[in-house]
């Protein structure tokens, strides 16, 4: 295992070495991730520098663990996360104080740069109808603390039973409501925008907020913290491209969060494109040379999910055969790593039992944290992919070959020895053969399940069909999300019988 | 098939332990050329460890075994395999393999020519017709013939000794007394050395040359089965005797 991994960081050193690199441009999975990302591979490019977009990463970890490692150059990030999540430090009270505090100790720690914030903050938000506010005067938390004995809050479970959550705020401003509901994310703003509850939690960037033109309230007494929106830059590009973080800087402090509503709504309600509502972004700017009409290319949602798929015909081909490249190569090396272990671990017995449990193990990896934690080993992309596809694969070749070469046929075995065949020939001629049908099915298990893990590999920009899932998901847009989801499903259902074709061939005459 | 170069055998002072059982304890017993020597006992006696030491799946931890002049420890114990016919009880058949195939195995590890012919030979030894039974499956056959092609592959590369270990113990009555008819016949053309383990004291009167009654680990006594039922040597080989009614009658045969 150790000598693949070298194997593969040399390929991919040598691969780096060889051509100069573009500017990674990253994001999390989130609409408005994808939005700034986009926003800062176009201002990049627009300045005359290759850009590589990698939208989509895992999480705050994978992302930050990519741009720590210089794996990705630049993601949009929010000082409150940076503070809480990647510091773990707690809270301050003022947005300067959380940017100052991040920006020093992540330069000093990771060398990792904040540039300056984007002028809007995303952080949680309640908020009310625009009728609400107006006929009880509601403009600031401290307002709804006289107010709340009549009003219904639908609130998310998450918010209502975290301590930065519904009683921290309860606590903060002495607030009572006459009814708390919980209420999912999807849920919320159509049963606020009916009139079933008065008051919700949000994010005050949520597109959903324009949509319903709600009052978002302000927290005169700061008790969420600030989440700030800034670019965060590599040690590498800061050291290296000074062009590349001028060029991040123009947007700096040129947005704000009515804007950034506006923004979001058009991609995440809308449906339109990431890349139009960008470059529309930038051009209102100023910060585009060229005029550019703005487009409004709205999803139509009364086509039907073929012809989507019939006009996505080519990005899903084109994704299959990542997936599929993915999953085969993973699964070869898995093979030639597993059942030579097998047959080994068969050989010597006692430590094998302690051995193949230790290979189980990896099986109960969470993806996400496995993924994570290979970013600065292995950078991000393909080759971290296949390396945990590797790692999920192999228990269940390992223990298939173990069982299936044990107990194969032993008085078969046991007679072969006694007429003179060597334990190669053996192995080669009696317990491989016999054993070939349970292998096989420890092989086609691990083929499926993946097919079904390697959607993952979008989290660490290693393409695949989880890429229009994570991006689907991202969006709101189930269409999507099934362009990836149902090739996956086919994809596996091939595989397996594919790889029956094969069981058949392999298995021993007497069975056929 | 020309007659076989039967070999003699020995073991002197054989002993072996697994752990703390002990399962041989100073054997000696010499096996002259083309004899059929039958080693009886109960269960635990060493009767198979023995056997086994002849082709060195159990090598003795004191003692010398010889097949021919040889020390065994001198031959190669695959090279040895390899010149040495085995049975054992279930026939150990490869399943993934035909009837044809199976008994061409050692015809093949020792690269001799000719090996479909003579494999077909031998199957036709035991009693087998070739061209109904060469591609059949060993789950197709019989308990009995399965028996019959085990023996076939045993005799294919006409090896100058045969082990045998409870090559009928498994059989119905009827097919158990087949093959050993089939057995004495094959014997008598081929004249090879032979040992083989048997609980059974009609059986080993029937087949073998000379009977060896091992108790313990220790041979009780070795002759021919008249010899024993005249002059059994100790008081458990008149029990064992007494116990199996082997008669004058049957020991005359």
């Amino acid at each position: 295992m150790r000598t693949l991994i070298a194997v593969l960081v040399a390929a991919q050193v040598a691969a780096a070495q060889t051509t100069p690199r573009p500017v990674v441009v990253a994001s999390k999975p989130f609409g408005e991730s994808f939005l700034l990302a986009e926003m800062f591979a176009q201002l990049l490019e627009a300045r005359g520098l290759t850009v590589d977009r990698r939208p989509g990463l895992g999480a705050t970890e994978i992302a930050f663990q990519a741009l720590r490692t210089n794996a990705i150059d630049v993601y949009p990030e929010y000082t409150g996360t940076g503070l809480l999540a990647i510091l773990g430090e707690p809270p301050l009270p003022t947005a300067a104080a959380v940017y100052d505090r991040v920006s020093r100790e992540f330069a000093a720690k990771f060398g990792v740069h904040w540039l300056p914030p984007l002028g809007f903050e995303n952080t949680y938000a309640i908020a009310v109808r625009r009728a609400t506010a107006d006929s009880l005067h509601l403009a600031t938390l401290s307002d709804i603390a006289r107010a709340g004995p009549r009003l219904r809050a639908g609130l998310t479970p998450d918010f209502i039973g975290r301590a930065d959550g519904l009683p921290g705020l309860q606590h903060a401003y002495n607030l009572r409501f006459r009814d708390v509901r919980a209420l999912g994310p999807a849920v919320k703003y159509q049963a606020l925008a009916a009139g079933q509850v008065d008051v919700i939690d949000g994010y005050s960037t949520d597109g959903l907020i324009a949509r319903y033109d709600l009052v978002v309230l302000t927290d005169d007494r700061h008790f969420f913290p600030p989440y700030e929106a800034a670019a965060i830059v590599s040690p590498r590009l800061f050291a290296e491209s000074p062009r590349a973080v001028a060029a991040l800087g123009e947007l700096s402090g040129r947005l704000n969060e009515r804007e950034m509503r506006m923004l979001n709504m058009r991609v995440e309600v809308d449906g339109t494109p990431v890349g139009i509502v960008a470059r529309d972004a930038l051009t209102s700017l100023g910060l585009l040379g060229e005029r550019v009409t703005a487009t409004n290319v709205s999803r139509d949602s009364s086509r039907s999910i073929v012809a989507y798929f019939a006009e996505q015909r080519a990005t899903i081909v084109r994704l299959t055969g990542r997936h599929l490249a993915l999953v085969g190569a993973s699964l070869l090396f898995a093979i030639m790593i597993a059942l030579p272990l097998g047959l080994v671990l068969e050989r010597v017995a006692r430590p094998a039992e302690g051995v193949i449990r230790a290979v189980g193990v990896l099986q109960t990896l969470p993806g996400i944290a496995l993924l994570a934690f290979m970013i600065p080993l292995l950078g991000i992309g393909v080759v971290p992919a296949i390396v945990a596809l590797v790692l999920y694969s192999l228990y269940p070749i390992v223990r298939n070959t173990f069982t299936g070469v044990r107990d194969a046929d032993t008085a078969a075995v046991s007679a072969a020895h006694a007429l003179g065949m060597t334990d190669a020939q053996i192995l080669r001629e009696v317990r491989l053969p016999l054993a070939a049908p349970v292998i096989m099915a420890g092989i086609r298990t691990a083929a499926v399940i993946n097919v079904g893990t390697a959607t993952l590999a979008a989290f660490i920009g290693a393409g695949g069909l989880g890429e229009p899932i994570v991006a689907g998901l991202a969006l709101s847009d189930t269409r999507m999300i099934l362009s990836g989801a149902i090739p996956a499903a086919l994809l596996a259902i091939v595989v397996d019988a594919s790889l029956g074709l094969v069981e058949r061939w392999v298995r021993p005459g007497h069975l056929r | 098939m020309p007659s076989a170069k039967a070999i003699a055998l020995s073991a002197s002072g054989v002993s072996k332990q697994f752990g703390s059982v002990v399962a041989l304890d100073g054997v000696t017993l010499a096996i002259p050329a083309s004899a059929c020597v039958a080693l009886v006992g109960e269960s635990g006696s060493g009767k198979t460890t023995l056997l086994r030491c002849f082709n060195r799946l159990v090598e003795p931890d004191a003692g010398v075994v010889c097949v021919g002049d040889e020390d065994v420890r001198a031959v190669d114990a695959v090279q040895l395999r390899r010149a040495i016919g085995y049975v054992p009880q279930d026939g150990g058949l490869l399943p993934h393999w035909t009837v044809q195939r199976n008994v061409e195995l050692v015809l093949r590890l020792n690269d001799v020519p000719d090996i479909a012919a003579r494999a077909q030979h031998s199957l036709e030894l035991v009693g087998l017709d070739p061209a109904t039974f060469g591609n059949r499956w060993p789950r197709e056959l019989s308990g009995g013939q399965r028996q019959r092609v085990a023996i076939a592959r045993a005799l294919a590369a006409e090896p100058g000794v045969l082990l045998l270990d409870e090559p009928f113990g498994a059989l119905d009555a009827i097919t158990r007394s087949d093959l050993q008819d089939a057995f004495a016949a094959i014997r008598e053309r081929l004249r090879v050395t032979s040992v083989l383990v048997t609980h059974d004291l009609h059986e080993a009167a029937r087949l073998a040359t000379h009977i060896a009654v091992l108790r313990r680990g220790k041979i009780e006594q070795c002759g021919t089965a008249a010899v024993l039922v005249a002059e059994p040597a100790t008081e458990y080989v008149r029990a064992l005797l007494r116990r199996a009614r082997l008669t004058e009658l049957e020991t005359a045969m």
